[in-house]
């Protein structure tokens, strides 16, 4: 059953999980909020400022070429990791949220008009719902929402329906952060295309856990955060087809994204600098590629096929306990378990749990409008990642039962 | 500081579970557990004091000068602590209330277990006593 995936040797590489909490050892069940870090990247993040600390692109000294030399191929890798064209779409970004930020601001603002639709979905993440809110609000957009099965899956008849001549743009989360559903986001895209609309990928919870290959997703815009594939917090990634994102004003003004400035005028730099306005967060890019590498080192296929395998053993013990209601239960889904349990709330499920050294999020998950539809005020929620293990698992049923018996 | 001395006694009570964490939070299970039954009707939006991630409601009634206080909460954990904070305020004129430091929580390490995010809620608890008791001396 259990596959040859190294975890003893990965477990190593990430030093925070040694760490006791009460005594306990701690069991980092929260990853879907962020994940750990390997060595190799907080490593990286010293040796940057250690050794050759510098800001990019204008220097004419040798800290100035090194720093720029591996600020940009952070963007090499990333083109890989995702399958980009080029290197021009690939723009960094704060995190996830920054990036549709971006897009909603600069590509709905500029190229929609009065009464035009935009479609997202009623599991999205707050960052997928409030940017578009915002700038539906302020330039008369309508905002429609793809409805939510039981099962936690979208309803592809109900998106089909919703679609007309008005429908310019799509925004769909590809892993739900609350209920762990993989949804069918390549036939979404081409649905959502034959109508002529744009669509924007919400990615942030896929990159660590599967392949994502945006050629063949076929999607304009995808967006992701580095905290949650093991790099760190600070740094994003907005992918854009380049035909698009050309055409696309800048959404900041400063440094780096001019050619020439006057009073009377500016002419903007080309892509992808356009977009990156201001001193960028040069060491968090830099040790974002060491988090590309390390799972570029693994292989995604292999940590899918792990990652697959713990969920499927978590899933088994959960549905064991009677009291466990699961929110989320899709065939296609990760390892992200939303759940509650009848006369026991979840924020003192979290608080027992976190007294054993468990750490799991508990809450609206940041998906208010999700628990609002399945009426929830919240859930608890365990997210699982590559260096988690069947012992931890079972380590964490055996204390919620005990917790649940209280 | 008239509270004073209740709040050294909820030390000494925390005290005595040696720092264990687990052992903590069954204490404030059980404090909860020993709130008198909070009325059904008084379970409105008015009473809500908005904290984090649970409800807590709460009501008073104010004679001879001294405020009492009932209340409740759908989290077992954050209804210890409003017990905690209404076993401190409970029978207490307004002025009393309002010049009362609450020092318990640090000392108690209650801050460690129940960390700073969920402090918040506490804080918001703490503040409606404070408001409870500053319109009372208004009114009263």
């Amino acid at each position: 059953m259990m596959s040859n995936f190294p975890i003893a040797e990965i477990r190593k590489d990430f030093p925070i999980l040694e760490t006791k909490i009460n005594k306990n050892t701690l069991v980092y069940f929260d990853n879907a909020a962020t994940t750990q870090k390997p060595l190799s990247v907080i490593d990286s993040l010293s040796n940057y400022y250690k050794n050759f600390n510098s800001n990019i692109h204008r220097g004419a000294h040798h800290l100035a070429e090194k720093a720029t030399e591996e600020f940009e191929s952070t963007r090499e890798i990333a083109k890989k990791f995702i399958n980009a064209a080029s290197n021009k779409e690939i723009i960094f970004t704060r995190g996830a949220t920054e990036g549709i930020n971006l897009v909603a601001s600069s590509y709905c603002k500029n190229f929609l008009e009065k009464g035009d639709e935009i479609i997202i979905s009623e599991m999205e993440h707050h960052s997928n719902i409030v940017p578009w809110q915002m700038v539906a609000k302020e330039n008369d957009l309508v905002i429609k929402t793809i409805k939510v099965t039981e099962k936690g899956e979208l309803d592809i008849e109900n998106f089909k329906s919703l679609l007309n001549e008005k429908t310019k743009f799509v925004s769909v989360v590809y892993i739900s952060n609350t209920l762990g559903t993989v949804n069918p986001v390549k036939e979404l895209v081409k649905i959502s295309k034959e109508a002529g609309a744009k669509v924007m990928v919400d990615g942030a919870q896929a990159t660590s856990h599967k392949n994502v290959d945006v050629s063949d997703i076929n999607c304009d815009f995808f967006v992701f955060s580095a905290h949650k594939m093991y790099g760190p917090t600070g740094v994003g990634i907005l992918y854009g087809k380049e035909e698009i994102l050309d055409k696309m004003p800048p959404y900041m003004g400063g440094g780096e994204m001019i050619k020439d400035v006057s009073f009377d005028d500016t002419t903007y730099n080309t892509l992808p600098y356009k977009f990156e306005a201001g001193t960028p967060n040069i060491g968090d890019v830099i040790g974002f590629k060491k988090a590309i590498e390390y799972l570029n080192h693994l292989g995604r296929e292999n940590i899918y096929k792990y990652e697959t395998e713990i969920r499927d053993h978590a899933w088994r013990e959960l549905k064991k306990i009677d009291r466990i209601k699961l929110v989320g239960t899709s065939e296609n889904k990760i390892g992200i378990f939303s759940f509650y349990v009848e006369g026991f709330h979840f924020y003192d499920l979290g608080l027992f749990l976190d007294a054993k050294g468990i750490a799991i999020r508990t809450g609206h998950h940041c998906t208010q409008p999700l628990m609002d539809k399945m009426n929830l005020d919240g859930t608890a929620r365990v997210s699982l990642a590559m260096y988690n293990t069947y012992e931890e698992i079972d380590y964490f049923i055996d204390e919620l039962k005990k917790i649940i018996s209280k | 500081m008239i509270t004073e001395q209740i709040q050294n006694e909820i030390i000494d009570n925390f005290n005595m579970l040696d720092d264990d964490i687990e052992m903590s939070l069954n204490y404030l299970m059980e404090l909860g557990e020993g709130l008198d039954p909070f009325d059904e009707e008084l379970r409105v939006d008015d009473n809500i004091i908005k904290g984090c991630q649970s409800k807590v409601w709460l009501t008073h009634t104010f004679s001879d000068d001294k405020l009492l206080f009932s209340g409740d909460s759908n989290t077992a954990i954050t209804k210890g602590l409003l017990s905690l904070l209404i076993t401190v305020f409970n029978n207490r004129t307004p002025k009393e209330i309002i010049e009362s430091k609450l020092f318990f929580i640090n000392e108690t390490g209650l801050c460690r277990f129940i960390g700073t995010q969920r402090s918040n809620g506490l804080e918001a608890m703490e503040n409606r006593f404070k408001v409870i008791a500053l319109n009372s001396l208004k009114n009263g």
